[in-house]
């Protein structure tokens, strides 16, 4: 619960933090497509697959991926 | 013909430059049109498995910012896996999962089940629209079928941004229902495998059900930075327990394995995840991408996870995006690598290596080249490998041997992108 209660926080504190972001015409540098948070989907998405079947923790990113039996 | 050129780029800057005043992030796949992406993985194991997933998604941007997206997936499926039993000093002979047929493991060598072969095919469908100028909702449905199992699921995310687009809050929400029937039924967790073949089995079919929540905060920190925190829980009820997987029974003393119990764990596991990623775009146009995941959940596991990129812009066409990823992980509270003979069972126990204490290391890199404005080709080659610690003490025997032999995989994936 403590670690919960940190992350809100941190999020209240960069909601209210005006000093952070830009002006509209300030993004040219974060639209391109190679600066956006997921930049391969498909590449993120296979590697969700490959993690989940070898790992025991999966998620976090997104949503936890699996929908297999994979053994 | 030189005409040409310069003019799309100018569409194409233009149209960037339009999408960045409009949206949050404004990527580029925010200018209407079509997006076809698609990729072939190759993943193999040394001496276990090997799969084939090829994938392609299909992206709809409409001009009033509603997008939809398609995505397809096959995989096949070959090789060996562990079965989870210990490796023993005489030889050892499993009955296969389906009761059908028998295979011997040498003395010395790990436990793998040869017959492992399947194929996978899924199907997503994700539909992301403006309710309005600041918040989005997506949709989606998914579908994933196997030999002798089926996912179907559904989830929905709510975006709405603050703080002149700067700060983009989501709320969200999986769903999905898993069944299997496995080839030979349902075994009951932690029956002896010399029991006859009725006594067992406890049926055909089981399922299971998955319940996601994730809520996440991205923010824009300057010109050239951007981050993302999320926070994740995931409820999961029903058959978690592996079918196909067993332990060893090994005398207290001697270590050597006189029997074999399958696999059994808890009925619900309650997992959360705390998510960090960072991008930076450097003067030179390159980009680091950092992210750290802690996870942990009631079954005792607890994980970090730390992914880092450099995506090295070699030119305006090519790149190179070197990868490295380090997981560790602490076991399950339940796991063991084998029980004794003739004490108690525990209520929940596996030896399934996915649930040991291990680390985890990818290594390589990702090659990019831009073909024109509209089309890319990328292949990306890495290693992973797994590391396992001991957990508890080995008994007699087991001091010679290693309990958690190292797995070692080469990742080769190749894809090709195109937009209309």
């Amino acid at each position: 619960m403590r670690k919960i209660l940190s992350v809100f926080c941190m999020c209240l504190t960069l909601g209210a933090c005006s000093q952070l972001g830009v002006q509209p015409w300030e993004r040219g540098i974060l639209a391109q497509e190679d600066m956006q948070l997921v930049s391969d989907p498909l590449e993120a998405r296979l590697d969700d697959h490959i993690y989940f079947s070898k790992e025991a923790s999966s998620g976090g990113a997104s949503f936890g991926g699996g929908g297999c039996g994979c053994n | 013909m030189q005409l040409k050129q310069p003019k799309g780029k100018i569409n194409n800057l233009l149209a960037v430059a339009a999408c960045s005043l409009l949206n949050q992030t404004g990527s580029a796949q925010e200018v209407p049109g079509w997006y076809i992406d698609s990729a072939v993985l190759g993943y193999s194991e040394k001496d276990r498995v090997d799969a084939i997933e090829p994938v392609v998604s299909a992206t709809r941007v409409f001009e009033d910012g509603r997008k939809l997206n398609l995505t397809f997936v096959a995989d096949s499926l070959t090789g060996a896996s562990p079965n989870g039993a210990t490796i023993s000093n005489a030889p050892q002979t499993f009955t296969r999962p389906s009761g059908l047929g028998i295979y011997t493991t040498e003395a010395g060598d790990l436990p793998l089940d040869d017959t492992f072969k399947d194929s996978r095919t899924a199907l997503s469908a994700q539909y992301d629209f403006p309710l309005n100028r600041l918040t989005r909702l997506s949709t989606g449905l998914s579908y994933s079928d196997e030999y002798d199992y089926t996912s179907v699921g559904f989830n929905a995310t709510l975006a709405r941004d603050f703080n002149l687009k700067n700060t983009t809050l989501s709320v969200g929400f999986a769903f999905a229902n898993d069944t299997m029937d496995p080839e030979g039924g349902i075994p009951v967790p932690l029956a002896s495998t010399a029991l006859p073949w009725n006594q067992q089995r406890q049926g055909d079919e089981e399922d299971k059900t998955v319940l996601d929540f994730l809520v996440g905060v991205t923010q824009v920190i300057n010109r050239q930075t951007l981050m993302q925190f999320n926070y994740s829980y995931s409820q999961q009820d029903g058959y978690l327990t592996e079918p196909f997987k067993l332990l060893s029974l090994v005398d207290g003393t001697t270590g050597e394995t006189s029997g074999y119990v399958y696999d059994s764990r808890p009925d619900t596991r309650e997992k959360h995840s705390l998510y960090w990623k960072t991008k930076y775009s450097r003067d030179n146009g390159d980009i680091i991408d950092v992210s750290y995941r802690y996870l942990w959940d009631d079954w005792d596991i607890a994980s970090h996870t730390i992914d880092g990129r450099y995506r090295w812009n070699v030119s305006d066409k090519f790149y190179v995006e070197p990868h490295i990823r380090y997981y560790n992980q602490q076991e399950a509270g339940f796991f063991a690598h084998s029980l004794v003979a003739g004490q108690a069972l525990p209520i929940d126990a596996s030896a399934d290596y996915r649930l040991g204490a291990f680390n985890g290391v990818t290594i390589g890199s990702k090659f990019g080249y831009r073909l024109n404005d509209r089309s890319e080709i990328n292949v990306r080659v890495e290693a992973y490998e797994q590391q396992g610690d001991t957990v508890g003490n080995p008994i007699g025997v087991q001091n010679n041997y290693d309990m958690f032999p190292d797995l070692e995989a080469t990742i080769i994936q190749i894809g090709y992108s195109y937009r209309f």
